[in-house]
């Protein structure tokens, strides 16, 4: 099943990234980095499943850890920007752009 | 092979709901296909046999971040004008293509190294005992670290929306 996993692995990834690249709007943007924090939670438990370890497993309880921290800050930036600038559009949010 | 069937079934959904997240144009529907998306991988955890992991992933991920994306998009309440047009620029399509390209050429080049076979997993593999285990012992310092790390993203999230008392920040 390792091989299997993996490749819905990739395809979750890729998803993730091409939304990322594609949508504009910034919560989805956030989504779609969830989506590929998760792709690399499923390829660690396969690992582990596959070499019976269980160091992958906490590997996954560290990544969901740093997605909660990211999706803490990052919803708290978007609501800041929005009462700034009244948009969560990631094309409009260029200030810092040179 | 049940297991084979149920895994194929889930990992279905999992691409049909992560293609949901990233093509329904309102963040509302994005943010449901994602729970749906979180939940189908948890089963798929459930299968892998990392039992704790899977019911860490419906309560933390489906559970706890899911409904903090939800406040904040109910929150935000965007109508279609504040979520702008949707713009498909040539740079977005040809990196998709790249992308697209990048997953075939893993997927085709993935299979067909032999993998080993998985030793014969204990019954109390991925159980609580034995990630909790692991988890106290050889990897208790990053176990800190990151609780430090969520402290500090809850001092900063608070302190990044408190509405300071001279009035907007």
């Amino acid at each position: 099943m390792t091989d299997e996993t993996l490749c819905l692995s990739i395809l979750l990834f890729i998803i993730g990234a091409t939304g990322f690249l594609v949508r504009r709007n910034a919560i989805v943007a956030l989504m779609s980095v969830e989506l590929m924090l998760n792709a690399c939670n499923l390829a660690f438990v396969a690992f582990s499943r596959q070499l019976g370890d269980v160091t992958g497993h906490i590997y996954v309880i560290l990544i969901m850890t740093v997605a909660a921290a990211e999706a803490a800050v990052g919803l708290a930036l978007v609501v800041l920007i929005f009462r700034a600038r009244n948009a969560v559009n990631l094309d409009e949010i260029n200030l810092m752009k040179g | 092979m049940i297991p084979a069937i149920f895994f194929y079934i889930l990992a279905a959904s999992t691409v049909v709901f992560a293609l949901g997240v990233i093509s329904f144009g309102s963040p509302m529907y994005s943010a449901l296909c994602l729970i749906g998306c979180l939940f189908s991988i948890a089963g798929i955890f459930a299968l892998q046999s990392a039992q704790l992991l899977a019911v860490l992933q419906v309560l933390v991920y489906a559970g706890a971040i899911m409904v903090l994306l939800l406040f904040v998009i109910m929150l935000l309440n965007l109508s279609p004008r504040e979520l702008g047009p949707a713009r498909v620029t040539r740079r977005k399509v040809l990196g998709s293509y790249v992308l697209a390209a990048t997953g075939i050429l893993l997927l085709t080049r993935l299979p067909g190294h032999g993998e080993p076979p998985a030793p014969g997993l204990g019954n109390d593999f991925g159980s609580i005992e034995t990630v909790g285990y692991a988890l106290y012992t050889e990897y208790l310092l990053p176990f800190e670290m990151v609780s430090l790390l969520l402290l500090a993203a809850i001092i900063g999230a608070v302190l990044l929306t408190r509405k300071s008392k001279g009035g907007g920040s």
